[in-house]
């Protein structure tokens, strides 16, 4: 009985001692190295959610009373309406941005259109702008005095349409960035083999195309979904009677100071991000590598039909996006909308107003340059760990649900649960309560996920093999990452840097609740001059963000132009003549 | 010798460093958290350290919503030192929650006893008072042919369906106001059978008190239900307002001032509160608000009737505050479920 007991342990024994010795140190560092990550996202998102979530089966004194605050919650007579309005108006929105996200991607990474640069830069303008702007746009064009208010025949701007239309605008490059990336690698030796085989274009389109890039697509839906129902901004400013999910946290929280129930209605927007990771995990064992290590980079042929139905997409969405920022520009130079249209600069003295001024607009930048400084480097190496770390199974699954739970957690519910958590006497981090750091963390934090998504589906479209061959060939895995890894997925690493510097210029809905009075945001100075009713000096100082943000993009171009030119001259094909 | 030099010199940067750590030292910081209109805040302080260059003003401010969730949230471990200008209704809501230190002002006898806290020992002392109105855009009424409305009562005739915004009580505190003070005017039951006829008016209920009148003042609707000082600063910006005070009576809301248990500058914030209530202060409050605490030496101001304080109700918030969950539970459900009906 004894013999057989140890003589049965002892191969297991020696099973796992082989394991064990198979990993090489420097998988070891870097397992280490995603543990830290771990960590940081535990304080940064977990910690604090879970301090301010923990309420929501309490009532005011603490007291653990179960599910009474969802009872209460879901006996109120507008909830109904608040869930099926939320899920509509997301819904609807996710169909309209994923579809033109698509085709607008499609059209820049896929087709030879002359201007594709100019397009590039246009589509992602709504992203450098604060949340007010499309809102201030949306009703001088359409509202009671709007000038294309005939347009809506007879709707109000105040509503679903309203909400739909301010939703799609501001997702959209959110989408862009993910699809762009997800259609960026292609594999020529695929196209040509559908030529061969004598598929036509849209065959090949079905059979090669879309299955490439269906990980990014899903995730882009389950993105723009996410971040729709969440959102409270274009609601609450353009919603006018239709409530919906985050607003009524609004209320709960802002108008009635009932954290308890603001706490219960935020549990329930968790579920669609749990849907989302449910799914991510479903598609993401679907996807093989789409890039593998003897890739061949596609160039795309003139088609001239296509070419011009998408020349039209891309004109269409252009005149749309630059119409909305025009009218926002004009709003920022009228003296009084809409009985003085005289135009004038003094909107943009932003000195003799208050709200913060100029002092707030350098404390903006100061912010947008570290989130994106430190977030960058932080979220793409351990997407990469994630992604080829071999082994860690649980660490790297615990790590990517932590990845895609910010996205899930409207803006308002992240701020206060900062400050419940970060300002706690019993915290050992209260010191950065009230500093720049908090802002910083908190807005990596809050964006997180869309750029882990990046990252992630950038890494996913390159083989494997890479590691491995380098394993056998005794290259520790830091150089891999170094000369293989991170060249490759430069322009997503790029893209992530400017994604979180534009985000942090432009975000509200958590900071607010965490400045000080020496880390005032221009941001916030947007939200309280519109709140003052200085709306022409609001519609100023959002402009001034946005073409702070044109300038980093600029700036943006000219270093990944000239870090492409050194490490992506591989994606262009080399002519056989000139190899041999 | 050339050590005498040394010495002299050490002498001489002992002394200024210890001039300015002295300097240093005397500035104390206060962090103030407040509502108050940004533009109004340089003032504030400047007038204050007018008298007291000594203590320094950090101001955080936020909407009325925004900070009161602020100061709840930190409860924990509180940041701000004084808050002066926030609705004395928040600062009942954190008093309830005993975050506020009792503290009777020099001078506290000498205010209104509306504006005053009344209680054994007081813990916040009001500033001035912030009444409800109507505003009414003149150019979009005649497009439209409403005539002008005069009373609460006039706003419920169906000429103005579809015309009127006012905020949603359960997210602003403008909006609260509002409803609350119809409650006290009417009676409960008649209070809400006339809420039911101005329901029917209602185009939409906004999240936030002072955009019925900024969207009255751009043209958005003809009439928004907001409070005087929006009103009052719209109209001055060049909108084409006219303000109505309604004749039954205005609820009304004051801005008011506390100290945060736990300040570590108890001294320095009793200082400041002693300030808030002085005559000066009161002067300064009155250049913008029509009704201020002191009695006696508010100054009529541009666009508010003479006799505003008269037509200010007589709010009882205690009552207000002790029934404010019933009422707002009792206005979701008339007309918040159905509101989108349409």
């Amino acid at each position: 009985m004894n013999i057989s007991l140890v003589a049965k342990g002892q191969p297991e024994q020696m099973h796992r001692h082989h394991l064990l010795s198979r990993r090489s140190p420097d998988e070891w560092a870097l397992g280490g190295i995603l543990l830290i990550g771990i960590a940081a996202l535990t304080v940064a998102v977990v910690a604090p959610l879970y301090t301010l979530l923990s309420k929501s089966v309490q009532d005011h004194d603490g007291n653990f009373v179960g599910l009474d605050n969802f009872a209460t919650y879901v006996s109120t007579p507008s909830l109904v309406s608040s869930i099926s309005h939320s899920l509509t108006v997301a819904l609807l929105s996710t169909l309209i941005v994923t579809t033109l996200a698509f085709c607008a991607a499609y059209a820049i990474t896929r087709t030879r259109l002359p201007g594709k640069g100019l397009f590039r830069t246009i589509l992602v303008l709504p992203i450098l702008a604060p949340s007010l702007l499309p809102a201030i746009s949306l009703v001088y064009l359409f509202g009671n005095q709007g000038i294309l208010k005939e347009m809506l025949m007879g709707e109000s701007i105040y509503g679903p349409i309203g909400i739909v239309i301010g939703s799609c605008f501001w997702t959209f490059p959110h989408a862009l960035m993910i699809l762009l990336t997800a259609l960026a690698n292609s594999d020529a030796r695929l196209y040509e083999s559908a030529k061969v085989l004598g598929a036509s274009p849209f065959r090949t389109f079905l059979t090669v195309t879309l299955p490439s890039v269906k990980y990014g697509l899903i995730s882009t839906a389950f993105v723009v979904f996410t971040l729709v129902i969440t959102d409270f901004g274009v609601p609450k400013v353009i919603g006018g009677q239709f409530n919906v999910l985050a607003t009524d946290i609004y209320k709960q929280v802002i108008g009635q100071q009932n954290f308890e129930m603001g706490a219960a209605v935020s549990v329930i927007l968790l579920l669609p991000a749990l849907l989302t990771f449910i799914a991510d995990r479903w598609v993401q064992r679907r996807q093989s590598a789409m890039l593998t290590s003897k890739a061949v980079p596609w160039t795309p042929e003139k088609r001239p039909l296509a070419d011009n139905l998408f020349t039209g997409i891309l004109l269409l969405l252009s005149i749309i996006i630059l119409g909305m920022i025009g009218m926002a520009i004009y709003a920022s130079l009228v003296t009084f909308w809409p009985y003085n249209l005289n135009l004038t600069f003094k909107n943009y003295q932003f000195d003799l107003m208050d709200g913060g001024g100029w002092e707030a607009y350098w404390n903006s930048i100061r912010m947008a340059t570290y989130t994106a400084l430190f977030g960058t480097f932080f979220i793409f190496f351990n997407a990469y760990l994630v992604e080829k770390l071999k082994g860690f199974g649980i660490a790297k699954f615990l790590f990517h649900l932590m990845a895609i739970l910010p996205l899930a957690v409207p803006g308002l519910v992240l701020g206060l649960a900062y400050i419940f958590y970060f300002n706690s006497p019993s915290n050992p981090l209260n010191g950065i309560y009230g500093t720049m750091v908090i802002l910083v963390i908190c807005t990596i934090s809050h964006f997180y996920t869309v750029c882990h998504l990046t990252a992630v589906t950038a890494l996913k479209q390159i083989d494997p093999e890479f590691e491995s061959v380098s394993a056998s060939l005794k290259v520790p895995q830091f150089v891999t990452f170094w000369r293989v890894s991170l060249p490759v997925c430069l322009p997503a690493v790029l893209e992530i840097g400017i994604y979180l510097f534009v985000n942090a210029m432009t975000t509200v809905s958590a900071v607010i609740f965490l400045y000080s009075y020496n880390t005032m945001l221009a941001s916030v100075a947007v939200l309280n001059m519109d709140d003052a009713g200085d709306i022409a000096p609001a519609a100023a100082m959002a402009v001034m963000i946005m073409l702070t943000c044109v300038v980093a993009k600029l700036v943006h171009w000219v270093i990944s132009t000239i870090l492409l030119q050194k490490t992506q001259r591989w994606r262009t094909r080399v002519t056989e003549g000139a190899t041999s | 010798m050339k050590l005498k030099a040394v010495v002299k010199r050490l002498a001489v940067l002992v002394s200024a460093a210890v001039c300015s750590l002295s300097a240093y030292a005397s500035q104390t910081e206060l962090t103030v958290y407040t509502a108050i209109e940004a533009e109004d805040l340089k003032k504030y302080a400047a007038r204050f350290n007018e008298d007291h260059p000594d203590i320094k003003i950090n101001w955080v401010r936020d909407s009325t919503g925004i900070i009161t969730a602020k100061l709840l949230a930190e409860k924990e471990n509180p940041q701000a030192d004084v808050v002066w200008g926030l609705a004395a209704t928040s600062l009942m809501l954190l008093d309830g929650e005993k975050m506020l230190q009792s503290y009777k002002p020099e001078g506290y006898d000498k205010l209104s006893r509306k504006f005053r806290d009344n209680q054994a020992e007081p813990v916040w002392t009001g500033m001035d008072a912030w009444m409800a109105a109507v505003c009414f855009n003149t150019v979009e009424a005649e497009k439209l042919g409403l005539p002008k409305p005069t009373s609460w009562e006039d706003l419920t005739k169906p000429i103005y369906q579809n015309h009127i915004i006012m905020p949603n009580p359960n997210s602003s505190g403008t909006g609260f106001l509002d409803v609350s003070s119809w409650l006290q005017l009417f009676g409960e039951e008649k209070g809400w059978k006339y809420m039911e006829g101005l329901h029917q008016n209602i185009s939409r209920y906004t999240h936030s008190g002072s955009k019925p009148c900024k969207l009255a003042a751009a043209g958005e609707t003809p009439i928004g239900i907001s409070f005087a000082f929006r009103a009052a600063k719209s109209k001055k910006a060049g909108a084409p307002l006219e303000i109505i005070f309604p004749s039954e009576g205005l609820g009304w809301d004051m801005e008011a001032t506390a100290i945060v248990k736990g300040t570590r500058k108890l001294a320095a914030a009793q200082t400041l509160v002693n300030w808030t209530v002085s005559r000066k202060a009161n002067e300064t409050y009155n250049e913008g608000y029509a009704v201020v605490a002191m009695p006696g030496i508010a100054k009529p101001v541009e666009y508010f009737p003479e006799n505003a304080e008269d037509l200010m109700i007589d709010n009882d918030f205690s009552w207000a505050a002790a029934n404010r969950d019933r009422i707002l539970a009792e206005w979701q459900k008339r007309f918040d479920g159905k509101s989108e009906a349409k």
